[in-house]
């Protein structure tokens, strides 16, 4: 009877082998179409005339000016939200007190607001007719088709990132270690350096790794806020729309290939972080 | 201690240092960044009256906009709920080549930049693309048609429904399966009345996020859209066409109009969320 169990049982968990075949077939057929094609698309186009062609790409002056400006607002828009993420992490995860879940809720708000309606809120406050654009341009400041205007979105869509990567790890892990230090002495930063962070650190890093990304590619925001001068306030996604919509599609797509290449980047480092933390867990067990 | 404690403390006391500098950082970060803009919008609707904003909320122009964004996201979201909870099960209880690189690319929807994705999906299903070509000469038209706008919608909201469907079905006890074969049950009715209805929740969880992402999409919709008033033009967009004519009242009318929906699907995104963990507690006691 006992041997009898596990070869009874053994064949109905699973599926028959032409059911498992056509399962596999159907999602890998879905991936296919959905998630292969267009990436493959990206580099054919790009390199669809071959190399010289993709490098002289780079050569015009206002792609050049569009990647420095992007890279510039994801190095402000990175470490804000990165010193904000370790902030509401610590708070949210370290301590009970009433009203957490809407502050998480506050927090993940970003996540639902579609871009253009938070590009719309910064020039209802910063633009010409905003609640503080005259008083703005009265003292020579302009946030709105300008450069602040784009870090100011960029910000605002990235926010919930790293909070979100950090939140979930820094609350399971308890309390314990740290007040163990403090109870030897350590103060409030050295525990943080030296035992939080210490656990946190591969999911710290796919934040800041995902929220860069993210932040080098919003379009529907800073599109809002830009104003489009060339040269001046494109973003490279806002330059790959210039191009596409100028029939320059080797230009357009092999600017696209670099936020395709950081797209698939932030997916090994995840990958990567997620073999760790599965390869820790294996240890502990 | 008694008396640091009060019994209308608003927190939990801890020896663990820093809530005050955390938690204050945090309010006024996300205050300054998200909600003061955010109220800056519903504030800016309070000059127009009711009348005023109910027409323009409700011009033919603007409905078929709702119509479209509603309508595309709740197709994409409701392909992702059939087909991302295949693609989760095949990834959790199957093994074929390929399936770790699968696995990780399905999250590329949430690193490629939405206008990359637009421009590389517009290209694929163009007349002249590589499943456009066949595609149109078998009678069936995807860019600029609102068949395009389910086609981006669908790729945005992949990565959602695998990835809440994935750690449920990990966790999920082999040995319920077991018991209901042992008793009796079908392949069928074990996957009907036992597994589906534990998966169930955190499937529905990423329909929700699915389609809340899709109905506030913009750009990897505006490329392939065509974007004709009243059959090809979504909600957004519409949005940033009143911005270009400086239609600042009529633009942000149909912002609050989108935020109250984006609200009101956070608000029932935690309820699902809940529910689904509950589920899947009652299902490990």
């Amino acid at each position: 009877m006992v041997s009898a169990m596990p070869a009874m049982a053994a064949p109905a968990v699973s599926e028959s082998r032409g059911v498992r075949g056509l399962l596999i077939g159907i999602s890998v057929a879905f991936l296919s179409v959905f998630i292969l094609a267009p990436l493959a698309l990206i580099f054919a186009t790009a390199f669809g005339h071959g190399i010289l062609p993709y490098l002289r790409s780079f050569a015009n002056p206002d792609t050049l000016s569009a990647i420095r400006l992007t890279l510039l607002a994801a190095a402000i828009a990175v470490p804000a939200n990165l010193v904000f993420g370790v902030a509401a992490a610590w708070a949210i995860g370290k301590f009970e007190f009433v009203g957490k879940t809407l502050l998480i809720s506050l927090i993940d708000l970003p996540f639902s607001v579609s871009p253009v309606v938070a590009g719309l809120t910064y020039v209802l406050i910063f633009g010409a007719q905003g609640l503080l654009g005259p008083w703005l341009s009265a003292h020579g400041v302009q946030i709105i088709f300008a450069i602040p205007g784009i870090v100011l979105v960029t910000i605002f869509v990235t926010v919930p990132f790293i909070a979100r990567e950090l939140l979930p790890l820094i609350a399971v892990q308890g309390n314990e270690e740290e007040e163990a230090a403090l109870t030897l002495g350590a103060n409030g930063w050295q525990t943080f350096l030296k035992v939080t962070l210490p656990n946190v650190k591969w999911a710290l890093l796919y934040g800041v790794i995902l929220c860069n990304a993210r932040a080098m590619g919003e379009f529907g925001a800073v599109s809002v806020v830009s104003g489009h001068i060339r040269g001046l306030t494109d973003t490279m996604p806002l330059q790959i729309e210039v191009l596409y919509n100028d029939y320059q599609f080797v230009p357009a797509f092999a600017l696209a290939s670099l936020l395709a290449l950081l797209a698939l980047a932030t997916l090994v480092v995840k990958s990567l972080v997620e073999w760790r933390a599965g390869n820790l867990q294996g240890e502990n067990a | 201690m008694s008396a640091r404690r009060g019994i209308g403390s608003f927190r939990q006391p801890s020896i663990i240092p820093g809530f005050g500098l955390t938690f204050g950082f945090t309010i006024v970060y996300l205050s300054l960044i998200v909600l003061i803009p955010i109220a800056a919008a519903f504030a800016e609707t309070f000059k127009m009256g009711f009348h005023q904003f109910w027409h323009v909320v409700t011009t033919p122009r603007a409905v078929a906009s709702y119509g479209l964004s509603f309508g595309a996201s709740l197709i994409g979201a409701f392909l992702n709920f059939i087909l991302g909870t295949l693609v989760a099960w095949v990834l959790v209880r199957y093994t074929f080549p390929g399936k770790r690189l699968l696995d990780s690319l399905v999250d590329l929807p949430f690193a490629l930049p939405t206008a990359v994705a637009g421009i590389a999906l517009t290209t694929l299903y163009a007349s002249t693309g590589w499943f456009g070509g066949p595609l149109s000469a078998a009678g069936i038209h995807v860019a600029f048609t609102r068949l395009g706008v389910v086609v981006a919608l669908t790729f945005i909201g992949l990565p959602f429904v695998v990835r809440t469907v994935q750690p449920v079905l990990e966790d999920l006890d082999k040995e319920l399966e077991e018991a209901a074969v042992s008793l009796g049950a079908s392949r069928r009715q074990t996957f009907l009345r036992v597994i589906y209805p534990s998966i169930f929740p955190a499937a529905l969880t990423g329909f929700a996020l699915a389609f809340a992402r899709g109905v506030g999409e913009y750009g990897s919709v505006i490329f392939i859209a065509g974007n004709m008033p009243m059959r090809t033009e979504i909600t957004p967009l519409l949005i940033v066409t009143k911005l270009e004519e400086y239609d600042y009242t009529g633009a942000t009318a149909i912002a609050v109009v989108m935020l109250t929906i984006s609200l009101i699907m956070l608000v029932s995104i935690n309820v699902l969320q809940r529910w689904s963990s509950l589920r899947t507690v009652a299902a490990d006691g």
